[in-house]
């Protein structure tokens, strides 16, 4: 019973980059479990490891030791890819090098079908097309034949929430996807990954390097640093007992409001 | 005595710009904006994307490079004007000199081909071109040092080999080697982690400190960062100021409701605060191609009236700061 609810589970799971004596290891022997129907942060500084661990879980890349199992069972990296991506889809950070320029939004949120083993009829396939854009609150007839270069940064960020509203996966990994575009927008997109979570049972994987974000949306943080998990737990507990000086320092370094930040003498 | 007062370094005079498109639209993308800075002091200026503040940063510079184009209004740096150049001399007498610029994407702003001691040495040359080579390579690493870098390797790198966090800091090293008088910063931490971000205010902190940087403009659609770093904040929506005050006024006791609605979708990372929801604006910014007749934001404002869609809104003064707001107070 308790293997079912456990989406990802990773043992002694690494990845490195180069030889010899140019060897790095971008994750390095980390363990953990992401739980069924759970958000669960990433958090780290640039350069930490995030975004290949991300990669990893993703079938983007292979571990080069250790295990990463999903639903109980090791990813098998000689089988089709397809298999893994209708289950465990993503969002990235820039939206417009996630879409080709060169074709309409309408037909590549379309194309999104085709990783379907049974692709829908051309008239399901632009209800159920339009019915993802209204959900994330963006008129159908506002993007009709319009490319990704006329919708600003925020709407493009949101035709990418559209493409996981058709796909419907079981996993979405959101690798800093509020990274790129303003304070307004960010709200708004936060919104629609709980939406993702409330209405579908979505487990989420959310990256990021802002601790406060992370605090907000989930029910689980892992701290990242060097390629080690150094802190994982509860956003309580890790936001407010943090442990390692990673999480201290992550923890320092938001710009908030009602305390000091960086002390100088005023100007003269 | 006026004599006691500062002179300001830096004054804007409602300023215009526009850009004209090929279909012919013209669109008022800066619309009469006004501020002056004083030596020393950091004005940070704060709104959504779309707002006009990155074409508010070429209009500041007298940078005009069609489509955009100057409307009307006054750019002058310690009381001289720098309106009405060319590109050309633009560039040699006033970029980089007298008003710099930091770059929103000033990680993709250094050319990938060329060495950093190359790329410094231009802004140099470009100004000065019988400078002695040896002499700028003296000059490059003095100031590199002085800005917490190891200029020997840093000079020799080429930008890839460089982490974020170091190209962020030879680009304001770049930006800064002819101490300019004024230094517009659009959005110079927006791609960085929160570690980075802090290291780099620091460091342009230690530029005003050491009268390196005469003062700043700080952009950024992060209101809350703006607390640490500028001494008053102006909001800017749909190519106007709406709100100009100290920091204290404009981040705790806002009298716009368009800085009110910013504030409230940012969220708080603060212990217990995790049940207060960022609310973010519903709907988007006017489509300045029209001449828009009352307040800008009355659509998506919370606090509208009937007749503000119908006034034009001028600058009052509400609470000892500017609100371009008639119902404020």
């Amino acid at each position: 019973m308790l293997s079912e609810s456990v989406k990802f589970e990773a043992r002694g799971l690494s990845r490195a980059y180069g030889h010899g004596r140019k060897l790095k290891l971008a994750v390095s022997d980390v363990s953990f479990k992401i739980r069924d129907k759970e958000i669960v942060s990433i958090v780290g500084q640039s350069g930490c490891g995030k975004t290949v661990l991300a990669k990893l879980l993703l079938r983007l890349e292979a571990p080069t030791s250790g295990a990463l199992l999903y639903n109980g069972k090791p990813i098998d990296t000689a089988r089709d890819p397809r298999e893994h991506w209708r289950q465990v889809q993503a969002v990235f950070q820039d939206p417009f090098s996630a879409f080709n320029q060169f074709f309409t939004i309408r037909a590549q949120l379309k194309s999104s079908f085709n990783l379907f083993e049974q692709k829908p009829t051309e008239q399901e396939m632009n209800e159920r097309v339009d019915q993802a854009l209204l959900a994330v609150n963006i008129k159908p007839r506002e993007i009709d034949g319009k490319y990704p270069f006329e919708l600003s940064g925020g709407q493009m960020q949101r035709m990418l929430l559209a493409r996981i509203f058709i796909l419907k996966p079981q996993v979405l990994v959101a690798d800093e996807p509020t990274s790129m575009v303003d304070a307004c927008s960010r709200a708004s997109i936060l919104e629609y990954l709980m939406k993702l979570k409330q209405e579908l049972d979505m487990t989420i994987v959310f990256i990021t390097h802002d601790i406060g974000l992370a605090y907000y949306v989930s029910d689980s943080i892992f701290i990242m640093h060097e390629g080690k998990i150094v802190e994982q737990g509860a956003p309580d507990d890790v936001t407010q007992r943090p442990q390692s000086p990673a999480t201290k320092q992550l923890l320092d370094d938001i710009p908030d409001v009602h305390r000091e930040w960086i002390a100088r003498s005023p100007a003269a | 005595m006026t004599l006691t007062m500062p002179a300001p370094i830096f004054e804007i005079e409602d300023l215009r710009a526009h850009y004209l498109t090929r279909f012919g639209q013209k669109i008022q993308a800066v619309d009469g904006v006004s501020f002056s800075l004083k030596e020393g002091e950091i004005l940070g200026i704060a709104g959504e994307s779309g707002c006009g503040k990155t074409t508010l940063v070429s209009a500041c510079m007298g940078l005009y490079i069609p489509p955009l184009h100057q409307s009307s209004g006054d750019v002058r740096v310690d009381g001289k004007s720098i309106i009405g150049m060319d590109v050309e001399q633009n560039r040699k007498d006033v970029l980089g000199r007298l008003v710099s610029m930091i770059p929103q994407g000033a990680l993709n702003s250094l050319n990938p081909t060329r060495k950093v001691k190359d790329l410094a040495a231009d802004m140099i040359l470009s100004h000065d071109e019988k400078a002695d080579k040896q002499e700028i390579q003296g000059r490059l690493r003095e100031r590199f040092e002085r800005i917490g870098l190891d200029a020997e390797l840093v000079l020799n790198s080429y930008p890839i080999q460089l982490p974020a966090g170091m190209k962020q800091r030879v680009v304001i090293g770049i930006s800064t080697l002819l101490n300019p008088r004024v230094v517009i910063a659009d959005e110079p931490t927006s791609a960085l982690d929160v570690t980075t971000q802090k290291s780099v205010i620091r460091l342009l902190f230690d530029l005003m400190d050491q009268q390196i940087i005469g003062s700043m403009l700080f952009i950024t659609h992060e209101l809350p960062l703006l607390r640490h770093v500028s001494s008053r904040i102006a909001v800017m929506y749909a190519g106007e100021f709406v709100e100009l005050g100290s920091t204290e006024q404009v981040i705790f006791d806002s009298r716009m409701p368009y800085t009110k609605a910013l504030m409230g979708s940012m969220l708080s990372a603060e212990p217990g605060q995790k049940s207060k929801k960022p609310v973010a604006i519903e709907g988007a910014p006017p489509n300045l191609a029209h001449r828009i007749k009352g307040c800008r934001f009355a659509e998506r404002c919370p606090e509208a009236r009937p007749d503000c869609k119908e006034n034009e809104q001028l600058i009052r003064i509400v609470a000892n700061r500017e609100v371009r707001c008639q119902y404020a107070e």
